[in-house]
């Protein structure tokens, strides 16, 4: 009753659509050509180490992280470096690319072994070495996660295996498939960071995920947390609060509140990296969408163009009208299929024109879903009215910034307004002063 | 074929739900009051419903040609004015008087502000209460229940409050007695309420808050609080008046304070006041403070530290 008044927070109740939960995964033969963008994660680009003509392996690096926060970006093929060159990415940024023609021998390089892993620093090392970025889709440097300033005072592992994001089923073949994994990863992140507790958050739409897991814990502090089936419930805020009851500060960091949250693939990648000491070459996503001949969830090796992963899917079944990376409310679109798969993608969508048609925007009715479905409280349309006044002191203490962009309102809005993107816009504005 | 994808931002996706299948229900919700109305003051009651929703749709249609302004075609939003327009007069009110109702409701309070969602008090209520001032002696003369069964030999119960006990109740509840033809059956008032409810249509705080703050209020003033809920305006004022979207606070905390408001008004002026009906002066008297409680009621957002700034919103 008490949270009932400070906030409702009633999310939203999103279609499911996973039809491809029960597809195995299965792994997809070598394409053409793999591009590898020096920007797959937050932070600074990574910088080509090879150029035309060189000849690499499977899990060579061919991009070195360009700072603390960055990552290295190593080719999942043995092939030739075809070039360097740029592409533009979803947001409009120009990237630079390594493209190599796979020779198809898949000869592995020799320098890729186990880690030895002996202590925290070591093991810090060794996930930096991995190229892991958060494969929840933010691609945030797991190494830079994994050392906390305030390392004494966490106290408990939070992995997201939400999967909230309507038709997104990657995560969870990987919590049946990779179970064993999940578990490496979970126990070695607890013990090199000493943390005693760990709960896996997985939405109660993944039954067999949940039995397969609960069953397979065979440690004490691990356990499986049913969460109920809201978007977002994967957004780590929200996760942390449905978890732990804390409150995330803002602006601030999990650690803040004694918490780190690692996505479910990436602490499976760090179970298997300590095991095998193969980088991040490889990504399971989901391929799915209305005109998908054979959706499924697929092995791909990151670089991998999506036109050629749609064929393998078994092409389309009519005219595109959107390609999504990601799930359809916060997936990013492609503006061509040309585009490479990112570590971070863990879903190609691809939509007719008629599913993506957004029906007509009319005017506010004032109903209020969008305040009451928010996650953190925040009241959309006032912050929109503010924006399109220009009042950067109402957004300031309406708190605009605070917004993740889960877009809750703008899917609960009878009048199907644009509200998200136009608070990504306000957000812009404030960081302006003003300008629009 | 490369150039030719959609982009848009996030999200791609929206929910099933629009203005228009919300007005739709609301419209759903008041028909087994409306038919209810029909047994109880005969086939002028529909036949009133259907020229003031006529004359709704038409003024808005009329007027937004007029203006140049997009008609809002189909939203049916002024078919829930037409309507909860009608459930506020009495069956026997002459016909042009409910048109002129229906002009004030629709083109004075609702277009002349902008439109839809522009509206600063609930249309019905003003058009009831512009009727109510203008007209007094009409839109007082409740007609008596056509099929003559029982009329607590009043005009309305709420005149006669003193006289009437717990052998009443169930006319009450049935509405087979005098009053304005939509308000009468407090039966199919509450089915509709539950309806919206549970079509999450509207939320339970107003209409749980208002009647509650009612019933104790009734206590305290002595008064039986069954006999209070069940007749007057109330319970479509509460389910249905209170729960405008336009016309009422967003959050929950706002909508605790606006309905516990509403309750003091209504009683206040029912005990106090020289007239028998309160609930539309309260409604329209909270319509008005409704953006101060908007500001005064924002939702505490996760993790920003509380008072920070100290009661910025004064």
């Amino acid at each position: 009753m008490s949270k009932f008044l400070k906030r409702s927070a009633q999310g939203a109740g999103v279609p499911h659509e996973k039809r491809t939960s029960s597809l195995e995964t299965v792994v997809m033969p070598l394409p053409s050509k793999i591009v590898l963008s020096m920007s797959q994660h937050i932070g600074a680009p990574a910088a080509p180490t090879v150029a035309k003509g060189d000849q690499v392996y499977v899990g060579t690096v061919v991009g070195k992280a360009g700072g603390f926060v960055s990552s290295d970006i190593h080719s999942g093929v043995s092939g030739i470096v075809d070039g360097i060159t740029t592409i533009t990415a979803p947001n409009g940024a120009v990237q630079t690319a390594v493209v190599i023609i796979p020779d198809g021998e898949q000869k592995v390089d020799p320098a890729i072994a186990p880690p030895q892993v002996t202590d925290l620093k070591s093991f810090q090392d060794a996930v930096r070495a991995s190229g892991l970025v958060g494969l929840g889709g933010a691609g945030f440097p797991a190494a830079v996660k994994l050392a906390p300033k305030n390392l004494d005072e966490i106290d408990t592992l939070i992995i997201n295996a939400a999967e909230c994001e309507p038709y997104i089923t990657s995560d969870n073949r990987c919590l049946i498939e990779d179970t064993h994994f999940i578990l490496g990863g979970v126990k070695a992140v607890m013990k090199y960071l000493n943390i005693g507790k760990c709960v896996i958050g997985i939405e109660g739409n993944k039954p067999e995920a949940i039995a397969k897991m609960k069953d397979a814990i065979d440690v004490p502090g691990i356990e499986v947390k049913t969460l109920a089936c809201r978007y977002p419930q994967g957004a780590e805020k929200v996760l942390i609060e449905n978890c732990t009851g804390r409150e995330v500060p803002f602006p601030g960091l999990p650690s803040d509140v004694g918490v780190i949250v690692m996505n479910v693939t990436s602490v499976a990648f760090v179970g298997k990296y300590l095991e095998t000491g193969m980088p991040l070459v490889t990504k399971r996503l989901t391929v799915d969408g209305d005109i998908v001949k054979d959706p499924k969830n697929v092995e791909v090796i990151i670089g991998t163009p999506v036109q050629e992963l749609l064929e393998f899917c078994g092409g389309l079944t009519d005219e595109p009208g959107k390609v999504l990376y990601g799930g359809p409310m916060m997936g990013n679109c492609l503006a061509d299929l040309s585009q490479p798969i990112l570590k971070n993608n863990n879903a190609i969508l691809a939509f007719s024109r008629k599913w993506a048609h957004l029906p007509k925007e009319t005017n506010c009715i004032h109903c209020g879903r969008c305040t009451n479905a928010c996650p953190l409280g925040l009241s959309a349309k006032e912050i929109v009215q503010a924006y399109h006044d220009g009042n950067v002191e109402l957004l300031q203490e309406l708190n605009a910034d605070l917004c993740m962009s889960c877009g809750t309102c703008s899917f609960v809005c009878p009048a199907k307004r644009p509200l998200a993107p136009s608070i990504a816009q306000a957000k812009i504005m404030m960081k302006n002063g003003g300008k629009k | 074929m490369a150039n030719k994808l959609i982009v848009t931002a996030a999200p791609h996706i929206t929910s099933a739900d629009s203005t228009q299948k919300i007005m739709q229900r609301v419209c759903i919700a008041l028909v087994p009051t409306l038919i209810a109305s029909v047994f109880i003051f005969g086939i002028n009651s529909l036949i009133l419903t259907a020229i003031t929703v006529a004359a709704c749709v038409l003024f808005e249609y009329g007027y937004c040609k007029l203006m140049g302004r997009e008609v809002p075609v189909g939203d049916f939003s002024a078919v829930v004015t037409g309507m909860l327009l009608a459930f506020n007069l009495p069956a026997t009110l002459p016909w042009w008087m409910a048109i002129v109702g229906a002009f004030i409701a629709i083109v004075i309070v609702k277009q002349l502000f902008g439109g839809l969602g522009y509206n600063f008090a609930n249309p019905a209520i003003v058009g009831r209460i512009a009727l109510a001032v203008g007209f007094a002696g009409r839109m007082a003369d409740y007609p008596k229940p056509e099929n003559g069964i029982d009329a607590l030999a009043s005009a309305t119960p709420l005149a006669v409050v003193d006289q009437l006990g717990s052998s009443d109740y169930l006319t009450l509840l049935l509405g087979n007695h005098g009053g304005v033809l939509g308000e009468t059956c407090a039966i199919t008032l509450l089915l509709g309420g539950i309806y919206l409810i549970v079509t999450k249509v509207i939320s339970p705080m107003i209409p749980v808050t208002y009647l509650a703050t009612v019933a104790v209020l009734s206590l305290c003033f002595g008064l039986d609080p069954i006999v209070q809920l069940l007749s007057g305006g109330l319970m479509l004022g509460a389910f249905f008046m209170a729960t405008d979207y336009v016309t009422s606070p967003t959050t929950d905390k706002g909508k605790l304070i606006f309905g516990i408001c509403l309750g003091v008004i209504t009683m206040l002026i029912r005990h106090f006041g020289t007239m028998n009906e309160g609930v539309s002066f309260a409604i329209l008297l909270m319509n008005l403070v409704v953006p101060y409680i908007d500001v005064l009621t924002r939702q505490d957002r996760l993790g920003i530290a509380k008072a920070k700034k100290g009661g910025a919103a004064k």
